[in-house]
């Protein structure tokens, strides 16, 4: 029985090194922020007539939606939030390092669906948020806590998630 | 034409591997059953097993030359040249980039052990015949897998039609002269331990475990254990100035990757050298030979399966990790299922005392797979842990403080095992033989602790213990007469030397660099170690594929000449990468290593600057090692041709 040993352990570690390579190891770093409150920020409006962000909450969910114009995976990611706005959610954009004048031809070529953009001329609201770059989407609840971050650009299959989420923090 | 001649090599070679195995498998039972066994037609098949394995060495050899060539004439119609190489590349990357790549360095692997397949069945002379025919059977079987690996999974001969007018080049952080020898290095160690591995086999088919097989098998562990040390001492040298961090040793995955068949290539050579002179250890020696193949089967899964995350970020691909996993399960599953069921039969060898140089030899092996165990447990355990739904990931403070003890225990023993009678001896008697290097532990430990207070205790006990072995190491030339004295007692001589060395620098590294972080402004000297480092100014510079900024720095030692160092901040275009090419000056006492960082926008640039006292022995005793492993087997084959040539005289 002793001498099976070796061959019982190689067993193993196959057994180990196989899961591994069959069910790659999730290698995203998980946002510290979820589940935590949204950083206390308040930006200025970017375009005249609609209103800044900020963080206070007003019970109802919403996602906020670091973006700019200069940014080409903003414009893939339009037409999944133009879906999300259509299935009735609220989107607060943040506009990092944006002129109003850009932001307008960016809205009229790819669509609107912001209820409020803020501006953020330096870029120290996004980096209070913990985002590294554009776009970042948080999933936040009604009491302004973060329920998720989502890093690089929302993905067609990715909507449902995000209002099955949103849905259930209702 | 040449891309078609290679793969028609690669085919002919697989044909022959698979005729080598057959031959061998029919031909063991006759051997074995009759030694001499030789008259009918069967028994000229059997004579055909050498020319086979040499030819089939020179075919994969030939494959490899011509893709060496497709390289070098960047013939833009073969998809893995246009993947990986460019017209304006340098001679050399053109030359090296032929194993920089997935395929490449697949077919790299087979030839090495085609070749080395070839070179046992040219140069084994002392192996019984039926424990040859079983040996060169194994390994057919091993290059079989990899054949078949190469043409049905990596084909590197793929032609790509239409042909491009340009290939997509060559990653930038490979175009080192270190890419040209860091893979094959280790990949002649890793082919080396498979021959180990197929002597291993052989043995315990025929059940012939003993002195001679472990003369046979000796000068391949040697071998691949020497290559496996230089291939680890420049990667690590290499990591050390590349990557701009001040480390030398990380413990990322594919470091521990090639540390874990050294560790038992390490055991292996030292229990096999017990085999060989005191027919013992008949079983362990076995059973390691067979875990040293299967760290290096390990280690090339997890680069090529890409499976840890790594600084050798190699793409993940589940295909060709399942058919190296499904090579590791047959040839390793194989193996150690024989093992179970023969090795009970093999005889068992000659006892020995716990105090014996035996006894020291097991501690030492003991050690080495303790420290075994903790790497490999420490590399695989973000994979157990991602399984039960953690994520994480095994760092330094977890490898240093479960290994480093049982590293140092290991010295101690090193230091004493070199001094011991075989068989059995005396602890007092021991002692007395130890008294210097006992010594020379006490007056260092002393010595740090009182004009070097504060220094934690592992390095402070490296720094003890290193020095107590470099007195042990050299303890055993004492009073003998140097000139009759063998080469291979100086190669162990050496390489304990060398261990200590290592020791030293690791120890020293540890306990007394200093680091600091500033934000420099130009002209402001800044003090790091002995030295006052001033920034005189930064210069754009502009290279053949990147363009960087360059830091003028002079720095001074008291009132010395000023010493000029130019690290830069390097931006590549394509891709875009941008890299820290660290600059250092080498001193006698040590080395200053500096890195230029971001500037702050206020006319300040960061600045990371080391001195690090007595870094480079840390690689000088690792080419010592070496060195020694050299000594060694040129010192055995030099006794076993003077024993030939006895030999042939009576």
């Amino acid at each position: 029985m002793r001498l099976w040993l070796p061959l019982l352990a190689f067993a193993a570690l196959l057994a180990v090194v196989a899961t591994a390579l069959y069910k790659p190891a999730d290698r995203a770093v998980h946002s510290a922020l979820v589940g935590q409150p949204l950083p206390a920020f308040r930006t200025e409006p970017l375009l005249a007539g609609r209103p800044g962000v900020a963080s206070a909450a007003d019970g109802k969910p919403r996602l906020i939606n670091v973006y700019a114009s200069w940014c080409l995976p903003c414009i893939a990611e339009a037409p999944q939030l133009m879906r999300l706005k259509a299935a009735g959610v609220r989107i607060d954009g943040i506009a990092v390092r944006d002129t109003p004048e850009a932001m307008r031809q960016f809205l009229a070529r790819n669509g609107d669906p912001y209820a409020a953009i803020g501006a953020d001329k330096d870029g120290a609201v996004q980096l209070a948020l913990g985002s590294s770059g554009v776009p970042e989407t948080f999933l936040v609840d009604g009491r302004g806590h973060i329920l998720d971050q989502h890093i690089g650009d929302i993905r067609a299959d990715e909507v449902d998630g995000i209002l099955k989420t949103l849905g259930q923090a209702r | 034409m040449i891309a078609e001649a290679g793969l028609a090599a690669l085919w002919l070679a697989a044909a022959l591997a698979l005729m080598q195995l057959a031959i061998a498998a029919i031909g063991v039972r006759r051997v074995m059953a009759e030694p001499d066994f030789q008259t009918e037609l069967s028994g000229h098949l059997l004579a055909a097993v050498r020319p086979v394995a040499i030819v089939q060495g020179v075919l994969a050899l030939l494959a490899m030359v011509l893709l060496i060539t497709v390289f070098v004439r960047t013939d833009m119609s073969v998809l893995l040249v246009a993947e990986n190489s460019h017209s304006e590349k340098p001679l050399l990357y053109k030359f090296a980039g032929a194993w920089g790549n997935h395929e490449g360095s697949m077919l790299l692997w087979v030839t090495i052990l085609g070749v080395a397949g070839a070179a046992v069945a040219i140069f084994e002379r002392s192996l019984a015949r039926a424990t040859l025919i079983a040996t060169l059977g194994a390994q057919a079987m091993i290059a079989l897998g990899f054949y078949a690996f190469l043409l049905f999974s990596s084909n590197p001969f793929t032609r790509l039609d239409p042909a491009p007018v340009d290939g997509q080049g060559l990653n930038p952080l490979l175009q080192d002269p270190g890419l040209a020898f860091h893979p094959p290095t280790l990949y002649i160690g890793y082919v080396g331990i498979s021959v180990a591995f197929s002597f291993a086999v052989g043995a315990l088919v025929t059940r012939d475990v003993g002195p001679a097989f472990a003369r046979a098998m000796r000068p391949w562990v040697l071998g691949a254990w020497i290559f496996l040390t230089l291939g680890i001492t420049a990667g690590s040298y290499w990591a050390y100035y590349e990557l701009g961090w001040g480390g030398w040793w990380f413990w990322d995955p594919v470091e521990n990757a090639s540390l874990m068949p050294w560790l038992a290539a390490t055991a292996l050579l030292h229990s096999v050298t017990v085999l060989a002179t005191r027919d013992g250890l008949r079983a362990w020696t076995i059973m390691l030979a067979v875990v040293a193949f299967s760290m290096s089967m390990i280690g090339t899964f997890l680069v090529r399966s890409g499976i840890l995350t790594s600084v050798h970020a190699f793409a993940v691909d589940p295909e060709r990790g399942s058919f190296i996993l499904a090579l590791l399960a047959i040839y390793i599953g194989g193996a150690l299922l024989l093992f179970a069921a023969r090795v009970g039969t093999v005889r068992a060898g000659n006892t020995f005392d716990l105090v014996s140089r035996e006894g020291a030899l097991v501690a030492n092996n003991l050690l080495l797979s303790v420290i075994l165990g903790i790497v490999l447990i420490g590399t695989l355990y973000p994979i157990i842990a991602a399984g039960f739904g953690t994520q994480l990931s095994v760092g330094p403070p977890f490898f240093n403080k479960a290994a480093g003890p049982v590293a140092l225990l290991l010295v101690a023993i090193m230091a004493a095992g070199p001094l011991l009678r075989w068989r059995r001896d005396e602890a007092k008697a021991l002692v007395a033989r130890m008294a210097i290097p006992i010594a020379a532990t006490v007056v260092a430990l002393a010595g740090f602790l009182i004009f070097a207070p504060g220094i934690d205790l592992l390095p402070l006990l490296g720094l003890a213990l290193a020095a107590g072995l470099a007195a042990a190491s050299v303890a055993p030339l004492w009073g003998r007469n140097l000139r009759r004295t063998p080469l291979f007692t100086y190669g162990m001589v050496i390489s304990h030397l060398g261990i200590a060395v290592s020791l030293a620098g690791m120890a020293s590294d540890s306990a007394f660099t200093q680091a600091t972080l500033v934000a420099a402004r130009v002209g402001e000297p800044q003090r790091v170690g002995p030295y006052s480092v001033t920034l005189d100014g930064i210069a754009p510079v502009i290279g053949p594929n990147w363009s960087a900024l360059e830091a003028h720095l002079s720095a001074r030692r008291g009132s010395g000449a000023a010493i000029q160092l130019r690290p830069q901040a390097r931006f590549f275009s394509n891709p875009v990468t941008s890299t820290s090419e660290s600059a250092i000056a080498t001193m006698l006492d040590g080395q200053l290593y500096t890195v230029i960082g971001q500037p702050d926008g206020a006319g300040r640039w960061q600045l990371r600057l080391w001195w690090k006292p007595f870094v480079t022995l840390i690689w000088a005793g690792g080419a010592l090692i070496a060195l020694g492993g050299v000594l060694s087997l040129l010192g055995r084959w030099l006794r076993e041709r003077r024993a030939r040539g006895r030999e042939a005289e009576a």
